[in-house]
Parts: structure tokens; C-alpha cells; sequence
């Protein structure tokens, strides 16, 4: 079987409001660098797939726009995926093992500040009998978060001190939006956002864009001395329906990381956690043990550029591997309402 | 050929609305139709759970569901929030709680709004109620909300429905978004010289082609450099359309012409309404000139130039447009 490799890793810093409505001038020059990074040149690229939606701004076939960067003359092969960009480069993934690709550059992008995201997220819920009350993403999250502290999983202050961590982690991270040294205590002095979620449970709204460059084989050990190789990646979904589940088990993360064959001796690992106690839930649900370094750059909750941020946290967890920092990672991203879908992805030196 | 300043871009609000029209099939259909009557009604899955709202196939045989049954318009809260500032659109304007409700007979829960007060009458274990919706039409708006029901477990009373006669098919949801969209730099350039009644264009450092609007090459994937080219307002029909059938929105009568106006000195056609000249003889190679709209009227927007209209010089040669075909 093909071994595939992540060999390069670009992102645009987060910003609370940054770049036009389309996101075209934000993804050049990460893709000079993501392609700079990995050693190859625009047209060596076989396969180009992004993530991104078109209700983040409010326009039609945003990324179609997009492909204006890539420069698509002479005619290219591209895909796109309406989630988190990294189930593009699962898509990339599959299309390099299928042999109909060497090579692949995997972006996403969107500026999160256009509408009102929160509101605009309302509309990933059923049509029917959800999305027309619109409960905002916020709210959703804190039915999720008030089960996990009711059932005594954790507490508000575990989930203070989840962001404490994360801020003092980004001060090390030039991408990110947020950074700098604070307490659990100082955090759980704010007043409630949406009970028992205070701001700092919640993700920035961020603008932003990411690229992984992807290469099988000899052609990853060519274009870099220490590729990536992804050794598991795997996704799975939960109903949609917000009771149609136990919001604090996480199912679909357990099974993905199951079937990635994700295990305990990771050097760290980078999870697509968009509110405090997700990340309590997802280390549960993926049984991660107490050592493993969890989100050395600060993870979303310093940053999160939507459709992005899970292809980021791949390229983050992979560019510690490629720089020799560490041996065996893993990166996680999610997609819907309450982590309802999750992907992991596990490589190594 | 000069260069100019870069420019803060510009920004507008764009509000984004559709009524979304949905058919909803034989269970939703029926679960609506029961809200419109004042009723609940769940989805029986082969484990003999009841399902509310009602699963459409079951989750463990995959068969469609034939069976609904009748729920309390009673329950209990599983998990809540408080709203300190509610949103467009959501069931209540004052301050209220989401909450996940079990209701009486149901196994599964149902994400709705709480009309409490405040968020210290909340709690988890909450007994609460339907308050039906005064105009009850088929949509889980005839729910207007849940209410706290006290230590009373008696259902609460729905008035006569709005519409009564046979099974809902179809519900709309009017969805309206708000956002405010940002061009870029050398849009806002180009956006800004149209104000002043001066087509922009601008070059790509690569291929050397002048794009109008200026834009990252899409061949080349680069932006362009902040050498403009000052473009006439004039130049030759590389193809079009007439027109014929009547749409929504539409502002002229059919038929009309919609060509592509490839302006003196640029290397990629704009698109524009042709007037001036019956339909029929509007044809490719026209030179035609831009009618700008009275100076008062001008502000940052291609609507300045209202149409082109045909200049009466002799046809340009094939040859000086086929590359743009």
C-alpha cells in the first residue's frame, strides 16, 4: 500500500477581521509558503481540495472564487468539501492512495467575522424541527458542556483552567489571536456568556486560511527529510439530532480514533476543540493518557478560523514531526454542531 | 500607465434572505399536522423507544416508521442554558433558556426555548409545558415555547388551529442573514476611480494581462502590482445574448442584450447591458462606448455606467478579440 506523507504546512495568523469577503488574497501567499515549505513548485501539485462554506460570508461558490489563487491555466484537478478542510485532505488522502495523485495541496479558508457566526452556525442543524428556532452555536455548545459538569465529568473551573493552559501555550504561537498568562481564578471571576460557557469556554470568532501539502511515497522523501507519514486517519459522524445522543460520549471520536489506530504514546496532540470542555470530552472519549502534550500551540481556543482550524491542527501536529520536535502525533478536527463528526489522524517520523 | 496610493478597502452590509420551502414527508407530516392540532407526537423505533422529534427511518433496521404515537405536551428539562441576549429569529425576544426536554412518554429529547424569567429559575429536572402558538399552522413554531409548569401536570390547552383541513405537506422557513462584505484593496481602487467616472485596470506582474476588475491572476495565482492602467470607456463586443425570457428582479422588458464589452487596452471583457440599437443588430466585433449615468448620480458602484451603446466606428477584426472568446 501507498505511503502518504504530510510535507509541508502553512496558516495565516488568526485575526478577529481580516481580508475580503472571498478569501482569495488570504490564501495566496499561504499557498507560496505551504508549497516553499514542502519544497515543490505550483504546477507539481496533481490534486487541490479545499473546505469552506458559502454561508460563513454570504456568497455563492465562494470557492470557486477561490481557485483564482491556485492560478488554474493550464487546466488543474480540484475538489471541495462543505466542512472543515480536513476532511479535504482525507479526500486528498484517498486520491493519492487510489493512485490517481502524487502529490496534494489541501486548504481551507473563511472569514468567520462577515455575518453573525453564532447565528449563521444555527443553520447546520436539521431544517426541520432545529435550525428554525435558531439555537447559535454557543447555546448548543452549553447544553453539551452543562451535561458533562451535571454528570460530574468535570467542572467549570477544570474547564477554566483548559483555557488558562491554552493562552499561555499561544504565547509561543505567532498564528494566534489570543495569548498571554492568566489564572482559572481570574477567568472564572467573568460573568456567564451562555451558563455554565463564560468567553473564555468559547473559540474567538477568527478570519484565516491554512494549507497541508500531501505526497506519497519516494516522492515525500524527496521533497523533504522528515516527512509525516500518516500511519491511521479515520472519521466518523453522530445522528444529528442533538437527543437522538449522549452528547458527553463522543462516540464518533472514540470510533475514528479506533479505526486511525490512535493509542497512547503520542509525543503530543493537537485537538479541534472550539469550547473548554470539548477538549475534556474529546481526551476522554479518545482515552488519552495524562503525559501526552495536548495542543502545544494553543488549539482553537487561541484561534479559529472556521474551515480551517482542523486542517490546521493536522498541519500543526505534523510540522512537529517534520521540524524533529517529535516522533509520533496525532491531529483531530471536527465538523457540525456539539462534535457530532470527528477525524483523526495519526502520524509519525 | 501610473501607479496609485493602496486604498483602505471597502465594505457594505449584505443581507442574505431565502424562504426555505421544504416538503416534509410522510412522519414529518404527520408531526407537524400534530402540532398544528395541538398534539405531540413521537416516532416508535424497533427497541421500542419513542423518538421526539420522530425519526423518519429507524436507527437500528433502517426501515422506514410507520408507527407514531401520541406524547405529553409535558416534560422535563435535561440540560439547559440561559440566553442573556437572544438572536434574530429565535422563539423569544426577551432574555430565556434553551433547553434539551424530555417529554412525558418520550425516550429521547427535544432542543426548544424556556420561557423562565430568569436563569436562576432554571435547573435541570425543570418540569415544564408547551405554550402553544396563537396561529398554529404546521411548523415546530406552533410551539411558541416551553413554560415552567409548577407542580400542575395538567397538559395545557391548545386553542382551535389556524388551518385544519388535511395532513401538512410543505413548511417554510424564511432564513435571513446578515453580513457585511469586504472587497479587496484594488477593488476598492477600481470602486472608488468609478466614482469619479475612471475605469481601472490592472496588470498582473506575471502575464502581463490588464484584468478590469483588477483581481489575483487566475492563471498565475498572483496579485496584481499597484501599476493601474487607465482604461477608455469604450471598446468592442466580444460575444452576448438577447435577452428573451421574462425572470424575477428583471428591471428591463425583454428582449434585451447582455454582451461582453472588451474595453480598449484590457485583456479580459466586462459584462454589461447593450442599448441604443434594436436586439437583432447587436453582433460580435460592435464598438460600443459606455453611457455613464447623469455625474450627481455617481458613487462606488459598476452601476454608474448604466449601459454601452454602439459607437457607429467600423467592426473590430475577429482577430482582435479571439483570444478572449
Amino acid at each position: 500500500m501507498t505511503d502518504v506523507a504530510i510535507i509541508g504546512f502553512a496558516q495565516s495568523r488568526s485575526r478577529p477581521e481580516a481580508g475580503t469577503t472571498s478569501g482569495v488574497e488570504t490564501l495566496v501567499p499561504v499557498f507560496a509558503q505551504a508549497l516553499s515549505d514542502a519544497g515543490l513548485s505550483r504546477r507539481e501539485v496533481d490534486f487541490w481540495c479545499s473546505g469552506s462554506s458559502d454561508y460563513l460570508a454570504g456568497r455563492a461558490f465562494s470557492f470557486v472564487n477561490a481557485v483564482d489563487a491556485i492560478g488554474a491555466y493550464p487546466p488543474i484537478c480540484e475538489s471541495h468539501v462543505e466542512m472543515d478542510a480536513a476532511w479535504a485532505l482525507y479526500e486528498a488522502y484517498v486520491k493519492i492512495l487510489a493512485g490517481e495523485a502524487e502529490t496534494a495541496l489541501v486548504y481551507g479558508f473563511g472569514k468567520s467575522s462577515a455575518g453573525e457566526l453564532r447565528r449563521v452556525l444555527a443553520l447546520q442543524l436539521d431544517p426541520y424541527v432545529a435550525a428554525p428556532l435558531w439555537p447559535d452555536s454557543v447555546s448548543v455548545a452549553a447544553l453539551q458542556a452543562r451535561l458533562g459538569v451535571e454528570a460530574g465529568m468535570f467542572s467549570e473551573r477544570d474547564m477554566a483552567e483548559v483555557a488558562a493552559r491554552s493562552r499561555r501555550d499561544a504565547a509561543g504561537n505567532p498564528y494566534a489571536q489570543l495569548s498571554g498568562e492568566t489564572t482559572a481564578d481570574e477567568l472564572l471571576t467573568a460573568p456567564y456568556l451562555a451558563d455554565p460557557l463564560r468567553v473564555h469556554d468559547c473559540a474567538p470568532v477568527s478570519d484565516g486560511a491554512a494549507a497541508v501539502v500531501l505526497a506519497a511515497g519516494d516522492r515525500a522523501r524527496r521533497h523533504r527529510e522528515r516527512p509525516a507519514w500518516i500511519t491511521g486517519i479515520a472519521h466518523r459522524v453522530d445522528p444529528p439530532g442533538l437527543g437522538e445522543r449522549d452528547l458527553t460520549a463522543v462516540a464518533s471520536a472514540a470510533a475514528a480514533a479506533a479505526a486511525a489506530g490512535l493509542a497512547g504514546d503520542l509525543d503530543a496532540v493537537e485537538l479541534h476543540a472550539p469550547f473548554t470542555h470539548q477538549e475534556l470530552l474529546l481526551r476522554a472519549a479518545l482515552e488519552l493518557p495524562g503525559g501526552v502534550r495536548i495542543n502545544p500551540s494553543g488549539g482553537v481556543l487561541c484561534g479559529n478560523p472556521m474551515f480551517s482550524a482542523g486542517l490546521s491542527r493536522i498541519g500543526a501536529a505534523a510540522e512537529r514531526v517534520m521540524s524533529g520536535r517529535a516522533r509520533r502525533v496525532a491531529g483531530h478536527a471536527t465538523s457540525g454542531p456539539a462534535l457530532q463528526q470527528n477525524l483523526v489522524c495519526v502520524m509519525e517520523a | 500607465m501610473h501607479t496609485e496610493p493602496a486604498t483602505t478597502p471597502l465594505s457594505a452590509p449584505l443581507v442574505v434572505g431565502f424562504d426555505y420551502t421544504r416538503s416534509l414527508g410522510p412522519v414529518l407530516g404527520r408531526f407537524m399536522s400534530g402540532l398544528r392540532d395541538g398534539r405531540v407526537l413521537g416516532s416508535r423505533s424497533s427497541d421500542g423507544r419513542i423518538h421526539v422529534p420522530p425519526l423518519e427511518y429507524d436507527p437500528l433496521t433502517h426501515a422506514p416508521v410507520t408507527t407514531l404515537v401520541e406524547v405529553r405536551p409535558v416534560g422535563t428539562v435535561v440540560s439547559w442554558t440561559w440566553s442573556y441576549r437572544p438572536l434574530d429569529g429565535q422563539p423569544l425576544s426577551r432574555p430565556f433558556g434553551w433547553a434539551l426536554i424530555r417529554l412525558d412518554g418520550a425516550d429521547t429529547t427535544l432542543l426548544h426555548a424556556v420561557d423562565a424569567g430568569g436563569p436562576e429559575r432554571m435547573r435541570t429536572g425543570l418540569r415544564v409545558r408547551v405554550r402553544w402558538a396563537a396561529d398554529r399552522v404546521g411548523h415546530i413554531r406552533d410551539i411558541e415555547c416551553f413554560e415552567p409548569s409548577g407542580d400542575a401536570s395538567a397538559a395545557p390547552a391548545a386553542g382551535p388551529p389556524a388551518t385544519a383541513d388535511g395532513e401538512v405537506t410543505m413548511m417554510t422557513t424564511p432564513i435571513r442573514l446578515n453580513y457585511r462584505h469586504t472587497a479587496s484593496t484594488e477593488e476598492s481602487r477600481y470602486l472608488r476611480a468609478l466614482a469619479e467616472g475612471r475605469l481601472l485596470g490592472q496588470r498582473c506582474p506575471v502575464c502581463r494581462k490588464v484584468y478590469v476588475p483588477p483581481r489575483v491572476c487566475p492563471a498565475d495565482g498572483v496579485p496584481p502590482t499597484d501599476e493601474v492602467v487607465v482604461l477608455a470607456d469604450r471598446g468592442t463586443i466580444t460575444t452576448f445574448c438577447v435577452v428573451n425570457v421574462p425572470f424575477a428582479g428583471q428591471r428591463l422588458d425583454p428582449p434585451y442584450v447582455v454582451g461582453q464589452v472588451l474595453l480598449d487596452g484590457a485583456d479580459i471583457a466586462l459584462q454589461s447591458l447593450i442599448l441604443g440599437c434594436p436586439a437583432d443588430e447587436v453582433r460580435m466585433g460592435m464598438r460600443v462606448a459606455a453611457v455613464w449615468r447623469p455625474r450627481e448620480q455617481w458613487s462606488t458602484t459598476p452601476d454608474n455606467i448604466a449601459h454601452f451603446r454602439p459607437t457607429g466606428e467600423p467592426d473590430a477584426p475577429y482577430e482582435s478579440y479571439a483570444d478572449q472568446l
